[in-house]
């Protein structure tokens, strides 16, 4: 059977679908953000709460707890509004303060994962957590409909500020001057990512996860200049390249979320041959 | 009542003060001018007046119906990243974000003073350009229209003709001299003190000694006087008003 032939065949099962539904939707959230993460110091935020997340998910395996977003979730989005006051304070040592959660986290997790194994294959386990799973291929209705509730929240809560996210991140000395509310705003900002990388978790893994945050947001911005445009192309971007990940890995037998994440490098090399090309162009 | 009175103000940082002891206040129409030497605290005042950081001591009363959104703010450095990515529609269009409120989107009454304010300054015509690509001039009128956009009342402009040419600076003046005709408030940051004591209605020297008054009082004062002289050797000769 040929690649295509086998993705119509898959599609005749449920999980595939739901595989799919999932992947374009945590696509989708992940890349809304990407600017704001690219640019301000929400990158180095945004990198240590994914450590934070696989220290709760070794948690919450070990816990043996079905439903691990229910644990992994406040976690993160506490831990995320601890780095920003930190942050806040005295970025120097808010930045060590990232470092030294997400690196204890990560250790503990691991530390965890061997003390008490879930299953014989501690590696495995381990592995999938970091570089995501097949579990994107296992999700049961509930994860599915868990997953597509929060990315409706996010997605609603990005277009309900998103004149507010632009403004406190292109310039947040005139955004107070004006009387914004700039820390709500931040950490609102922060909460966001924290609910995207909880989601992104189930498809890419914990170490991944930067990388389809990022890589959507970078392409854009080397084709297109204003917030509004890059923001709609990461989008673009971001959902096929997930869409193109998933069918390739099904085809390939290739791990999810890696590929996901290669197709977005390539799509980024793409378009930053069209920037240059472009360039010369104009 | 005067739009802003500061009573027995110092400013600075972290409880230190860097000025203290001023008495000032400005009405509706008045063109102040803040002058001073580099690191004498005049935008660490003008931070203050913003509330963008808490006064050492001292109060600053706003009136006239001036809530402490509604000021226009031209910052000398700004906190912009370069290579964001955003157009100067959106970043004008930022300028009316205090206007909007919580409403998710710009109404046609915030696109269309986007769109006059754009006009204004004549940067219409870079309105799809991306931000960080224009020119240091460019980029400052941008600005202005931002902070034009927050504020029909005053604009607080933090050495607005830094960088740029003899003929930008000059079309900024009378860009700027325009606006205070039609009613707008101006505070202004400057080293160009012979624009100051040309343009301003008031001056207020921040430094050992601090004086407030009007251009004609602080022409005669000892201060005014001094730090007068001193730049004049390098200026063109001053011209006396007409
Ligand atoms: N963030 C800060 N923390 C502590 N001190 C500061 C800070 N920013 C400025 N200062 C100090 O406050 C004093 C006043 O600085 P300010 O920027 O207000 O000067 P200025 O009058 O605007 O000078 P310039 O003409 O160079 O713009 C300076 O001595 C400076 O070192
Ligand atoms: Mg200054």
């Amino acid at each position: 059977m040929d690649g295509f032939g086998k993705i119509i065949f898959y599609l005749q099962y449920p999980f595939v679908r739901y595989a799919l539904i999932v992947g374009v939707l945590i696509a989708l959230c992940s890349s809304l953000l990407g600017v704001t993460l690219v640019l301000k110091r929400f990158s180095f935020i945004g990198d240590g709460l994914s450590h934070v997340a696989f220290g709760a998910m070794a948690v919450a395996s070990v816990l043996k707890i079905t439903n691990q977003t229910a644990l992994v979730l406040p976690v993160t989005v506490l831990c995320a509004v601890l780095l920003l006051r930190t942050g806040q304070n005295a970025r120097v040592k808010g930045d060590a303060a990232i470092a030294m959660i997400s690196v204890g986290a990560l250790a503990f997790g691991y530390l965890l994962m061997n003390i008490w194994p879930v299953s014989s294959n501690i590696s495995g386990d381990v592995c999938s957590t970091l570089f995501g799973s097949t579990s994107i291929l296992t999700l049961s209705a509930r994860d599915v409909r868990i997953c597509v509730i929060l990315s409706v929240i996010v997605i609603a809560l990005f277009l309900f500020f998103y004149h507010r996210i632009f403004d406190v991140t292109f310039d947040e000395n005139f955004a107070r001057s004006a009387g914004t509310h700039v820390d709500r705003y931040h950490l609102l900002i922060a909460v966001i990512i924290a609910v995207i990388i909880v989601l992104a978790m189930n498809l890419v893994g914990s170490l991944l996860i930067s990388a389809l945050v990022i890589f959507p947001a970078l392409s854009a911005m080397r084709i297109f200049k204003s917030f509004r445009s890059v923001t709609v192309c990461s989008a673009v971007l971001s959902v096929l390249s997930a869409l193109a990940g998933l069918f390739l890995s099904i085809a390939a037998a290739t791990p999810v979320g890696s590929t996901i994440v290669a197709v977005d490098v390539l799509v980024f090399f793409v378009c930053f041959l069209i920037g240059r090309f472009g360039l010369r162009a104009g | 009542m005067a739009l802003i009175t500061c009573k027995d103000l110092a400013v600075g940082y972290d409880g230190d003060a860097v000025v203290w002891g001023l008495n000032f206040e400005v009405r509706a129409g008045d063109y102040l001018c803040i002058v001073g030497e580099n690191g004498s605290g005049k935008s660490t005042l003008m931070r203050t007046l913003l509330h963008l950081q808490p006064p050492v001591s001292g109060e600053i009363l706003l009136g006239d119906g001036l809530t402490a959104g509604g000021i226009g703010y031209l910052p000398q450095q700004s906190s912009i990243q370069k290579d964001f990515p955003a157009s100067v529609r959106e970043i004008v269009l930022s300028g009316c974000q205090s206007r909007k409120g919580l409403r998710p989107w710009y109404n046609a009454a915030e696109r269309q003073l986007a769109s006059e304010t754009m006009e204004k300054l004549g940067i219409t015509k870079y309105a799809k350009r991306c931000f960080p690509e224009l020119s240091g001039g460019q980029q400052q009128r941008v600005l202005l229209a931002r902070a034009l956009c927050a504020t029909g009342k005053l604009l607080l402009l933090d050495e607005p003709t830094a960088g740029l040419d003899p003929g930008v600076t000059t079309q900024l003046y009378s860009l700027i001299e325009d606006l205070n005709r039609e009613g707008i408030t101006i505070i202004m940051i400057s080293h160009d003190i012979a624009a100051a004591v040309r343009f301003a209605s008031h001056i207020l020297h921040i430094g050992r000694t601090v004086f407030f008054g009007t251009r004609e009082q602080y022409e005669k004062s000892g201060v005014g006087r001094l730090f007068l002289a001193g730049t004049q050797e390098q200026e063109m000769p001053g011209r006396p008003e007409e």
